[in-house]
């Protein structure tokens, strides 16, 4: 199997309400991530770095920044003649409606899939954090001759809704899948990155949707185990699932360690992401940085610590933030102390003002305010 | 057919560079490296679209490779446009032979067929070696006011610098009365910056004329502007007061991205009316380790440092191992610089590898002969073994060991 004869296909809104913090005035994809990415560029540079060159992009809501953030593609080169990237937003084609789920976001591509040549669909969502070799499921997918393959990460099962819990052999053949309720703790739980052929895809999509059914993981995946050969594959590298606020917090933090940098961020497979030609980070006389990530566009003149700081962020001489996120453009003024302190973009913080939060519950300020 | 455009680019980057030694081997000066994600050419080309012009032409000959490579489409500048854009001439064959440019006026000269495609009133030509952020539309206002032939920009330049420079005298009208090149005694400190703005149907009759003239060297400022001086054209000085620096030497490639991190030195490269646009490597965010210190610096993404930065422009992808220190150094992309290797007032081009306590460059004041003294240079992917020491002003072209 040829990854040109495959579809991208991205989820931008599910799970919004589990981050509700971050997607109130954004879509889960264009969530920012590690100083200068968001959330959607890692599915976007797996599809494309495993030779994908057509994507679909399913919004529902809050999908300005996403358009402003992806453009015409070109950042994954993505921009194209044939094939490329497309933006599916609802009611783009007559007969859909604003889409709450998977399967009314399929419903509303119907003719999106029915016209495109290719003849398998990926599926990713944009809360998972990873740099994975797709070809692996492509060639296991085609190996196993499995009718619906999906990766599957052993840990912590995230609290979302509708997680699939699998069971399996050691070659991966699904024997049974349950749904996870709420604090499950360990198993092997669906990533939601999910292969298969086009025509399977229209034809389970056609029977769910003459039958009323709503669900797309449990009419379509788990009510068709029986009669499908499905597969599961364990994911390896870095691999996260972020599903609240505090697990967007610690999984930055883990990129502090510079083994995970190494991994996510691996110069073969490269993450790909919108240039905002800024100048490089100027750190000035008497900064004190230590165990930091910085973006360009920086200007440091004050002490950071185990911080993730973003594009354009300023930190002013005197100021002391440890353990914090600082979006980007973000403005700490001199003589402040941050500690465990999520900056959405664009704040301003005032001179002296102290904010603490704890490493299990950070303090989270919203886009554009002033402190 | 092209569209009629009031005014259009051509850019000069066709020079070997030699003063630049081994960092211009295998490129083209105008792809040196700069402020640590530059390029040289990223200024006048930024300045290009920051001004309105959008049809530059790139004039190459010399180790032309990288430096097509890095202009592309011209994508990142947004000049990949259907009407106009950026547009790489070189020397090409024609019926009566080929020719490569023998000169700054040929070049132009040669590619006569390519701007009378565009129909221009206005030509500025430029130079693909300086460091500067300028309004050329300023520039074509004030020479369209003053009716002028041709229209130089001008900086006042210190006296005891003046020497060093194509020097204008200039009448309170801003008129230019005579030139001095490179005197030994100046008389003015009214330097040329090398950005020229031409009324192209003049401008095309001197080219002809200096291409017949057997004796000419073809060069804008030894033959063609002396011609039109002498003819009585309206000469006039555009005077710029704004950050200027020709890094055509290693010494002042090494001053001018020192001068990005003196608070006094009038170059903001954050200005976001003014960009600077490069084309960028999808690196990450750079990081610095729990034992790393660094001290007014410039620190590009995709480095991790774990040693000592102070005074320095590192460029995207350097890595600096524990223990080793950097001072006064312009570090290029995807070099290393391993654990306990001392480097100091030097440039170190691109993905070289400095081994474990190798020495480069030395502070003047532990020099005992200030005259011994200058910047070290490692040229691009060459290998300083361990221990190794690189002595200041030296330039290591080759992989060096301890002797």
């Amino acid at each position: 199997m040829r990854a040109n004869k495959i579809i991208g296909i991205i989820y931008s809104n599910i799970y919004d309400y589990a981050l509700s913090e971050l997607t109130t005035l954004r879509a889960m994809s264009s969530v920012p991530f590690c100083s200068r990415y968001r959330f959607v560029d890692f599915p976007l540079s797996n599809f494309v770095n495993c030779g994908i060159s057509k994507v679909g992009i399913i919004t529902k809501s809050n999908y300005q920044s996403l358009m402003d953030h992806v453009g015409t593609g070109k950042a994954w080169d993505l921009s194209r003649k044939r094939e490329g990237l497309y933006i599916l937003p609802p009611f783009s084609e007559s007969q859909s409606t604003e889409n709450r789920g998977r399967m009314e976001g399929l419903a509303g591509i119907k003719n999106f899939l029915a016209n495109s040549k290719e003849e398998y669909v990926l599926f990713s969502d944009c809360n998972v954090i990873c740099n994975y070799d797709l070809k692996k499921l492509i060639n296991f997918h085609a190996k196993k001759n499995s009718d619906i393959t999906i990766i599957y990460k052993h840990g912590i099962v995230p609290n979302l809704h509708n997680i699939m819990l699998f069971d399996h052999d050691d070659d991966g053949k699904i024997n049974k899948i349950t749904i996870a309720e709420k604090n499950h703790g360990v198993g092997d739980f669906s990533t939601n990155i999910i292969l298969m052929r086009k025509s399977l895809l229209e034809r389970l999509l056609n029977e769910a949707i003459s039958l009323n059914l709503k669900s797309f993981t449990l009419d379509i995946i788990q009510a068709n185990l029986d009669k499908l050969n499905m597969y599961t594959l364990e994911c390896d590298g870095f691999f996260e699932t972020v599903d609240s606020l505090q697990s967007y917090f610690n999984i930055s933090m883990k990129l502090l360690e510079p083994e995970n940098m190494k991994i996510l961020f691996n110069k073969e497979r490269p993450i790909y992401t919108k240039d905002r030609d800024d100048m490089p980070a100027i750190y000035g006389l008497g900064s004190n940085v230590h165990n930091s990530l910085i973006a360009d566009g920086c200007v440091i003149d004050g002490t950071v610590e185990n911080s993730i700081v973003f594009r354009g962020a300023r930190i002013a001489k005197g100021a002391h933030i440890k353990n914090c996120i600082i979006m980007q453009d973000s403005y700490i003024s001199e003589n402040v102390k941050l500690d465990c302190v999520i900056a959405d973009k664009n704040v301003v913080v005032k001179p002296n003002n102290v904010l603490a939060g704890a490493m299990t519950y950070p303090v989270f300020i919203g886009k554009g305010i002033t402190i | 057919m092209a569209r009629k455009k009031e005014c259009i680019a051509m850019l000069l980057a066709g020079g070997q560079g030699s003063r630049l030694g081994i960092l211009t081997k295998n490129i083209a000066k105008p792809a040196v490296p700069y402020g640590g994600k530059y390029r040289i050419i990223d200024f006048p080309l930024s300045n290009c679209v920051n001004s309105g012009i959008d049809t530059v032409g790139v004039l190459t000959q010399y180790q032309p490779l990288e430096l097509n490579e890095y202009i592309g489409n011209g994508e990142p500048w947004d000049l990949d446009r259907s009407n106009g854009g950026v547009h790489i001439l070189s020397p090409y064959q024609q019926i009566e032979g080929s020719q490569w440019y023998k000169g700054t006026a040929n070049a132009i000269y040669q590619n006569i067929n390519f701007i009378d495609r565009y129909d221009p009133e206005y030509v500025v030509v430029l130079s693909g070696d300086h460091i500067y952020k300028m309004d050329y539309n300023k520039m074509l206002q004030f020479h369209k006011e003053k009716n002028a032939a041709c229209t130089i920009a001008m900086l006042e330049v210190p006296w005891e610098e003046a020497s060093r420079f194509g020097l204008m005298f200039v009448d309170d009208d801003g008129k230019i009365t005579d030139f001095e090149e490179k005197p030994k005694n100046p008389k003015s400190n009214k330097a040329s910056m090398g950005v020229y703005m031409f009324t192209w149907k003049i401008l095309r009759k001197y080219l002809l004329e200096d291409e017949a003239r057997e004796d000419s060297s073809n060069d804008f400022g030894k033959d063609v502007i002396p011609a039109m001086h002498s003819a009585k054209e309206r000469l006039f000085a555009f005077a710029f007061d704004g950050y200027w620096k020709d890094v055509g030497t290693i010494d002042s490639l090494w001053e001018s991205n020192l001068d990005l991190l003196n608070p006094k030195v009038d170059l903001d490269l954050n200005d976001n009316n003014w960009k600077i646009y490069s084309r960028n490597l999808a690196s990450p965010p750079h990081y610095i380790s729990p034992d790393a210190s660094v001290q007014n610096s410039l620190v590009a993404e995709g480095c991790v440092i774990e040693g000592n930065v102070e005074f320095s422009i590192l460029f995207a992808d350097v890595t600096i191992e524990k223990g080793a220190k950097v001072e006064y150094s312009i570090v290029m992309p995807g070099t290393t610089i391993k654990a306990g290797a001392t480097v100091q007032y030097s440039i170190l081009a691109e993905n070289s590898l400095i081994e474990e306590n190798a020495y480069i460059g030395e502070k003047p004041e532990n020099m005992d002969n200030l005259d011994d003294w200058g910047v070290a240079v490692v040229g691009a992917n060459i290998n300083v073994k361990e221990n190794a020491k690189v002595l200041p002003k030296e330039q290591v072209a080759e992989d060096k060991e301890v002797k």
